[in-house]
């Protein structure tokens, strides 16, 4: 690929360095047999215990939960059958919140809103405890390098999906504005690629695998490479 | 790369393989010895079986020991493997001074791997008292539980909770496993090997010619368990499960397993499977020998129908097995059975030899969603389950003993040169 003969355009922007990843889940011990137990298990959960049971199921296995974008308001309608508070609790976006405080705080109030309504406490069944999990990232330099927006089109279809998940999911958690790698680095590039680094931005990861969310990835960067 | 990661490489994809190799560049000549009771029966010498060649092509000097005991041992280990699954067993001072005896005369054959090792593996308790004897042990020392420990039997984890707490990590299966313990106890669930006799791909005549000594009817539709003949896996409750389905759809049972050089109660236990059974021709019970993989893996595709109705359930590598196959799996709703078999997805979760029998008759009856669930559940154990994602979370859990238990860990190729620019 000789992708210096096909941009012309003067490139401002450092090399895109492809990294992947992957989790080491770990058991915390903090478990939760009822609603309160979950709201205290969220006071005490460190934040990469809060971190992996909204993020951890794309790199974990788990049947894929479409409904949900978190563990939290899985377990609740699951387990505890709480429908109400499995809508509002998959409504809490972290992308929305400057820090885990802040995040964790929002989880804790809708639970505690859900249990002023009324004395009885919803228990789940013996078997079905959830079980606070927290994950380490281990971040892997893959040698590979990007050095313009036409070669990122083409290798974004062939990224690894721990590749997908650091730049695209973890980058959330690490960059200012809860922003992804990929519009971070079109950043460099000028206005001509605005409008990609907008549909990047745009894309919903909560209900997708690893490797639709590179195919979603992968058409955008593709459609906006035609157009440049 | 090797023929081996090469092979591999087609089921799981260069991008598996790629990430793989990078996590074992630091590992690269890391002595690592896994030990174990046995080396062949039960699922745990069948992980090892493929596992240490694997950790081999990648550059890890790996190494496999089985401790060795006699029956008072093996006794007193499978009393622990019940007590753990929530047995209430009364376990003797004397099976006690047996188990804890057996492990230091193992001591001399094993020291000169285990006192220098980078990583020692312990799996499950059988081995898990030569810690006692390595009070200088330079490496780190997982203790790696294969069992459903969710419920154990108190004053028997009392017992080996002194010993496990000596190490410095450990595995479990699942979170729901996890014990009181002051260290670190990291999750991975196991996983199958797609390249063995047991999951390779067969043809149609393969099949067939691997089951014609068996003579099973071949008119009727096969019902199918694969486990030792062991009361957990509840071979009676299947049997009385296929037998009220086998009123309304007709069906053979297939009751397939064999023994494990560390297990002294599969006789007796397969001899109440014998009577209950009572000679019903519809009823076959298969004592294999430990070699018969691709008798197994013809069984399994050969089948309608896969059951693994558990009462408890470490993880349930058959039931791995039988989705690899694009088989649904009619589960016990117990352990690691839960992380497999998702209701009306790849199988369905039962309580009960009527819940089995009903679960049995809808499979059967319903060709195109017994299919579709059976698509599922392969693609399911193609992205989870597979032995690359094992070895992964291994040498993700030997780095992060290694460097420590911050958030993040960056592992940097870079500076050793190995860039590559598009």
């Amino acid at each position: 690929m000789n992708i210096k003969e096909a941009s012309s355009e003067a490139i401002s922007a450092d090399p895109f360095r492809v990294r992947d990843c992957t989790l080491v889940a770990q058991a915390t011990g903090i478990r939760a047999q009822n609603l309160r137990e979950l709201r205290n298990g969220l006071m005490h959960a460190a934040p990469s215990s809060i971190y992996h049971h909204f993020w951890g199921r794309f790199l974990r296995a788990q049947f894929d939960e479409p409904e949900y974008n978190n563990d939290f308001a899985s377990w609740v309608y699951h387990a505890l059958n709480e429908r109400a508070l499995a809508e509002r609790l998959s409504a809490v976006n972290p992308a929305n919140f400057g820090d885990f405080a802040s995040l964790r705080g929002e989880l804790v109030e809708v639970i505690e809103s859900r249990l002023d309504l009324d004395d009885h406490v919803p228990w789940a069944r013996g078997d079905q405890q959830f079980q606070f999990i927290q994950s380490q990232i281990i971040v892997l330099e893959t040698g590979f390098s990007l050095e313009d927006p036409l070669s990122m089109a083409a290798a974004m279809g062939v990224m690894a999906p721990g590749s997908i998940y650091y730049h695209f999911i973890d980058a959330r958690r690490r960059t200012p504005g809860h922003d992804n790698d990929f519009s971070r680095w079109l950043t460099g590039f000028g206005a001509k690629w605005e409008t990609a680094r907008e549909a990047l931005r745009a894309i919903d990861p909560y209900f997708s695998s690893l490797a639709e969310l590179r195919e979603g990835l992968t058409d955008v960067m593709h459609r906006f490479a035609k157009e440049n | 790369m090797s023929q081996l990661l090469t092979d591999y490489t087609r089921v799981v994809g260069l991008e598996q393989m790629n990430a793989l190799e990078q996590l074992a560049e630091p590992m690269r000549g890391a002595k690592v010895v896994h030990v174990n009771s046995t080396r062949e029966g039960g699922g745990v010498a069948e992980i090892l079986h493929k596992f240490l060649p694997f950790q081999r092509a990648l550059g890890l000097d790996a190494h496999w020991e089985v401790i060795e005991g006699e029956g008072p041992f093996y006794q007193c280990t499978k009393s622990f493997h019940n007590a753990l699954q929530g047995e209430r067993v009364a376990i003797s001072e004397d099976q006690l001074a047996a188990y804890e005896e057996t492990n230091r005369r193992n001591v001399d054959r094993l020291a000169p791997l285990l006192a220098d090792a980078d990583f020692v593996i312990m799996h499950d308790p059988q081995p898990a008292a030569l810690i006692h004897s390595f009070p200088d042990r330079k490496g780190k020392w997982i203790w790696r539980c294969h069992i459903d420990v969710s419920q154990p039997h108190r004053p028997v984890w009392k017992y080996l909770q002194k010993i496990v707490s000596l190490y410095d990590a450990s595995i479990f299966s699942l979170p729901e496993f996890a014990q009181p313990l002051p260290h670190p106890q990291f999750l991975a669930p196991p996983s199958i090997d797609p390249l063995s006799d047991k999951n390779c791909e067969l043809t149609e005549d393969e099949v067939a010619s691997e089951l014609e000594p068996l003579n099973l009817d071949p008119e009727l539709p096969i019902v199918l368990q694969v486990s030792r003949f062991d009361r957990f896996k509840d071979p009676v409750g299947v049997i009385e499960a296929a037998r009220i389905a086998g009123r309304m759809t007709p069906l053979q049972l297939v009751l397939a397993g064999g023994g494990a050089n560390d297990d002294p109660e599969g006789e007796a236990m397969l001899r109440d499977v014998q009577a209950a059974a009572g000679g019903d021709p519809n009823i076959r019970i298969l004592l294999l020998p430990s070699d018969a993989h691709r008798t197994i893996n013809a069984l399994q595709r050969a089948a309608t129908v896969v059951m693994q109705k558990s009462l408890r359930e470490g993880f349930g590598l058959t039931v791995t097995e039988a989705m690899w196959k694009g088989k649904p799996v009619i589960g016990g709703d117990t352990g690691g059975i839960r992380l497999q078999v998702v209701n009306h997805h790849t199988g369905f979760l039962v309580r009960t030899p009527e819940g089995a029998a009903l679960r049995t008759r809808y499979l059967l009856h319903n060709r195109d969603r017994r299919e579709e669930m059976g698509v599922t559940a392969k693609n399911f154990v193609h992205d989870n389950f597979l032995l690359p994602r094992l070895v992964q979370d291994h040498l993700s859990i030997m780095i992060r003993l290694l460097k420590g238990d911050e958030d993040r860990i960056e592992l940097s190729a870079w500076e050793n040169g190995r860039q590559t620019v598009c």
